[in-house]
């Protein structure tokens, strides 16, 4: 925090009066671990740190990403140089009617540093747990930061230890079980205990493949089944941008056209949650009901929409998109998942879901990872990979039949440019009729 | 350019390791993404990145350590976390690269018209402003967008057998679109979507012709709302090269990266219905179906002199008349398969290592007209300019959708369709390739958004294509 701190004091004694601006920050330190036939395939350490500087001066602004060495001397030259580049832009845009700043100094802190495990140990662990499977995957580790500070003298801070094993385990036919064990701090009991209950769904891939022919079928949606179809639905679904121009798949939901299961309650929870509270525009984020018994409620408005379309920011990011979202849970126990699908699918993963027609929120995808067929209310055979298409407002509308009690965490392990902190808390779904095209 | 060379060679040399090989690939970055939106520019996003990633070759074992910090002790400092990690992995290591040969090559690689100015941030906002205002004012029109972005990239890669491989590039993405609403549908139209991208200068704005598109974009998109659903049943299927690509893309490309056949990506990017043994054998495709890695197209996105393990590209047929010859697979691939490939071992930066990818994956042009690939249809849809793909993770079963259909009958274009998907399998829908265009129906695309890899990784890919006709494909509409 103290080098970020010291560019932001920096930075706050370097601009005029005129100027004002806001200084974003990301950095982190990650272990890399890829793992395929339960060995280690490519393995490597990446130190990064960047920053965002957003300069307004008189109604414009522009921003710049700069990457930073680590060395204070040159990165406050790097942020100077950055700043004569942005004072030299400025005067060739024209003034930008939707610029809305916040004013306040607000203040935000968080750490977290318990200790990282010891790669080693991990290894170790791994090794001895995937003696005779397949195992593939990737571990993640390490401290990420991230920062923010304006000249209204707003600061926010943010820094995390984690890490996230992603892994899956094969079958010698080809079918698989996708797992994951991730967190603060390793307890390899737990990681053992995590590991031999994907060990025991990989049993059930061994029978004969069920092959089953398109046409429409009751299904369990596990909860990372459900993410997909979730996080799919975030691409815009609740942006305000995205609603307003009319290429939100949720259009006809917040048109008051269509609506969803009662059941379904949808919130954008950042308190308490992996991810910053702050975005990189500099607001607070604010806790957000989104859905609300099937209709929809409030939109992601980051303080561009809002100048835009005359709403209240409320901390969205830069692409409107959640990264804390949590369904309400239902009242189907554990327990009583495959009893009251009966016969039908039981949905472990779904992959690759795009839109069909996105106005109709009507989605494609693929089933992946652990599908089995199931008979009166018995697991009987994994299935082929299937195709579905179908729409959102029949998947989790008229035919969503009951969500379960207990709802899963599940963090995102992508690492596009840097490790993300999104996550999901999510029920499974049942439902009453899903369709299978090829 | 290259201002930094200097410097790094002679830290390179300085530095002190154990390895018994080890390299440092270096990467600048520079870009700025400009945009008007509904007549009102957007503020610029403008990027400066740097930094530089070392890997080691210790007891056979590689590992790499990237860092931002490219002074002599920050390089020395990453070298030492690379063999720190060989030492730590080498009780679980996968390979035995101790045999593996490595490059010793010496070259220099430029974009064409590198020397050439890029218009100013003033210019560039002025053209996007106007084509903004080119836009026809009609309610239906809710919103439209006018789109540049350009990227700089410098590298320089070194290794300790002798290795000095450099190169520099911009890459050029214009964009256009433009969204009809009727009080229920929705429908967009753009330009190429994302995919109208190349290297090269202000000459690639000119070549896909962003200036004087808005007005038959917008039209376009008020079309497809008056337009009925694309009908449901078996057609023969028209590509146009702004859909090829993504049908080479992912039923051809991913399939064949090799990483993903020796089962790499199972836990993210998925595998293959392609098998090592298939090479040579596997009749993929129609004998109409020519394929090739081809690094070779100057404009195009993905050509370069080195991969960024140090090995040389060149033109190589993958597929020959519809014959599967070769993977997508790099130096290390090649020696873990004891298959032949092709160089496209890239990483989409300094801070992620190098893995198979698609680089320019191209269709080699055929001998038909476009007026002859229409006229040789008699039950048919052309589609254009991909929206929606979705496959697999062996890459074989698909539904893919594009913003425009038109309905062919008799060998005439008819009317326009709306939501224009088509579903079915890559093992069998190459056999059923049945016409392919000529040279003047082929155009040189790209996309700048290939992810794949843990870590993840997003890289720019090239593909070429001229218009292909495909017999009996399942084709059908949208809801609305």
């Amino acid at each position: 925090m103290d080098n970020f701190k010291a560019l932001a004091d920096w930075l706050r004694q370097a601009i005029t009066d005129k100027e004002q601006f806001h200084l974003g920050y990301a950095d982190e330190s990650s272990e890399f671990v890829r793992l395929n036939h339960a060995k280690v395939r490519q393995a490597g350490q990446v130190q990064q740190a960047s920053l965002n500087l957003k300069l307004i001066d008189a109604g414009r602004h522009a921003d710049l990403g700069i990457t930073l060495s680590g060395e204070p001397e040159l990165d406050r030259q790097r942020l100077a140089d950055g700043l004569e580049q942005l004072r030299q832009t400025l005067p060739l845009l024209p003034q930008d009617p939707y610029l809305l700043l916040n004013h306040n100094a607000w203040q935000s802190h968080n750490e977290q540093l318990r200790p990282l495990p010891d790669l080693a140990q991990v290894l170790q662990d791994i090794s001895l747990a995937a003696e005779g499977v397949d195992l593939v995957g990737f571990y993640a580790a390490g401290p990420i930061s991230r920062g923010f500070a304006s000249s209204e003298g707003a600061f926010g801070w943010h820094r995390a230890n984690s890490f996230n094993f992603d892994f899956s385990l094969f079958h010698a036919n080809g079918e698989a079980v996708k797992a994951s064990y991730a967190g603060h701090t390793w307890n390899s009991a737990d990681f053992t205990a995590r590991f031999q209950q994907a060990r025991e769904q990989l049993t059930f891939l061994g029978r004969p493949l069920h092959n089953l022919a398109p046409g429409q079928y009751r299904a369990y949606l596990a909860p990372a089944a459900l993410e997909e179809i979730i996080s799919i639905i975030t691409w815009g679904g609740f942006s305000a941008q995205a609603i307003a121009s009319k290429s939100s798949s949720l259009q006809r939901l917040y048109a008051g056209e269509q609506s969803l299961n009662p059941m379904v309650t949808l919130d954008e929870q950042i308190s308490g949650s992996l991810s910053q509270a702050f975005s990189t525009e500099g607001y607070p984020r604010e806790d957000v009901t989104l859905i609300s018994a099937g209709k929809a409620r409030g939109q992601l408005v980051n303080s561009r929409s809002a100048a835009e379309y005359g709403l209240s920011a409320n901390g969205a990011s830069s692409d409107e998109s959640p990264s804390a979202l949590q369904m309400a849970p239902g009242s189907l126990a554990q327990a009583d998942i495959l009893k009251q699908l009966g016969t039908g699918l039981y949905i472990s993963n779904l992959w690759y879901l795009n839109y069909s027609d996105l106005p109709a929120a009507r989605l494609t995808g693929m089933t992946r990872f652990a599908t089995f067929w199931v008979e009166d209310g018995k697991i009987k055979a994994p299935v082929s990979t299937m195709r579905f298409d179908d729409s959102v407002f029949q998947l989790l509308g008229s035919q969503l039949e009951a969500l379960t009690a207990d709802r899963e965490l599940l963090l995102s392990p992508s690492t596009y440019s840097q490790r993300n902190t999104a996550s999901n808390l999510l029920p499974g779904a049942l439902i009453k009729r899903l369709t299978l095209t090829l | 350019m290259f201002e930094h060379h200097t410097t790094l060679k002679k830290h390179f040399s300085a530095l002190r390791t154990r390895a018994e090989f080890f390299s440092l690939r270096y990467v600048r970055e520079s870009g700025q993404y400009l945009s008007v939106r509904k007549n009102v520019a957007e503020p610029p996003h403008l990027g400066h990145d740097e930094g530089a990633m070392l890997t080691v070759r210790l007891n056979g074992v590689e590992a790499y350590a990237a860092t931002n910090d490219i002074s002599l002790a920050g390089l020395q400092a990453a070298l030492e976390r690379a063999e720190q990690q060989a030492r730590r992995i080498l009780p679980h290591a996968l390979l035995d690269l101790r045999q593996q040969p490595v490059s010793s090559d010496v070259g220099d690689y430029l974009s064409p018209d590198l020397d050439q100015p890029f218009p100013s941030l003033s210019d560039c906002y002025q053209l996007l402003g106007d084509e903004s205002a080119a836009v026809p004012k009609d309610e239906r029109l809710v919103t439209w967008e006018v789109s540049l972005g350009t990227t700089r990239v410098e590298q320089i890669y070194l290794n300790s057998a002798g290795a000095q491989l450099r190169q520099a590039q911009r890459f050029v993405f214009p964009g256009l679109s433009v969204t009809a609403f009727d009080g229920s549908d929705s429908q967009t139209r753009t330009l190429g979507g994302t995919n109208f991208g190349q290297q090269g200068s202000a000459g690639v704005i000119q070549r896909f012709g962003l200036v004087g598109a808005a007005s038959q974009v917008a039209d376009e998109a008020l079309q497809l709302l008056l337009a009925p659903n694309t009908p449901h049943g078996p057609r023969d299927l028209l590509l146009m090269p702004d859909q090829m690509i993504l049908q080479i893309h992912e039923s051809i490309g991913h399939p064949l990266e090799l990483d993903r056949i020796l089962g790499d990506e199972r836990n993210y990017a998925g595998t293959s219905f392609v098998k090592a043994s298939d090479f040579g054998h596997l009749q993929y495709g129609s004998p109409l179906l020519n394929v090739t890695f081809d690094p070779d197209i100057p404009e195009q996105l993905a050509s370069y002199s080195h991969d960024d393990d140090g090995t040389r590209a060149s033109k190589q047929f993958l597929i020959r008349d519809g014959l599967l010859l070769k993977p997508l697979g790099g130096a290390l691939s090649q020696f873990r398969a004891d298959l032949p490939g092709v160089a496209n071992s890239r990483a989409c930066g300094w801070n992620r290592p190098p893995i198979d990818r698609m680089a320019n994956l191209n269709i080699e042009a055929g001998d038909k007209s476009l007026a002859q690939l229409v006229g040789g249809i008699e039950h048919g849809i052309l589609m254009s300019t991909n929206r929606s793909w979705s496959i697999d993770d062996a890459r074989n079963k698909f539904q893919f959708g594009c913003e425009w259909g038109q309905l062919i009958e008799n060998g005439e274009l008819k009317g326009v369709v709306k939501n224009p998907n088509y579903r079915a399998i890559s093992a069998q829908f190459w056999r059923k390739l049945s016409a392919v265009g000529d040279a003047s129906t082929f155009k040189v695309l790209g996309t700048p958004n290939c992810g794949k890899g843990e870590p993840n990784q997003v890289i720019r890919v090239g593909h070429a294509s001229p218009a292909c006709v495909f017999s009996n494909v399942d084709v059908f509409g949208g809801d609305a």
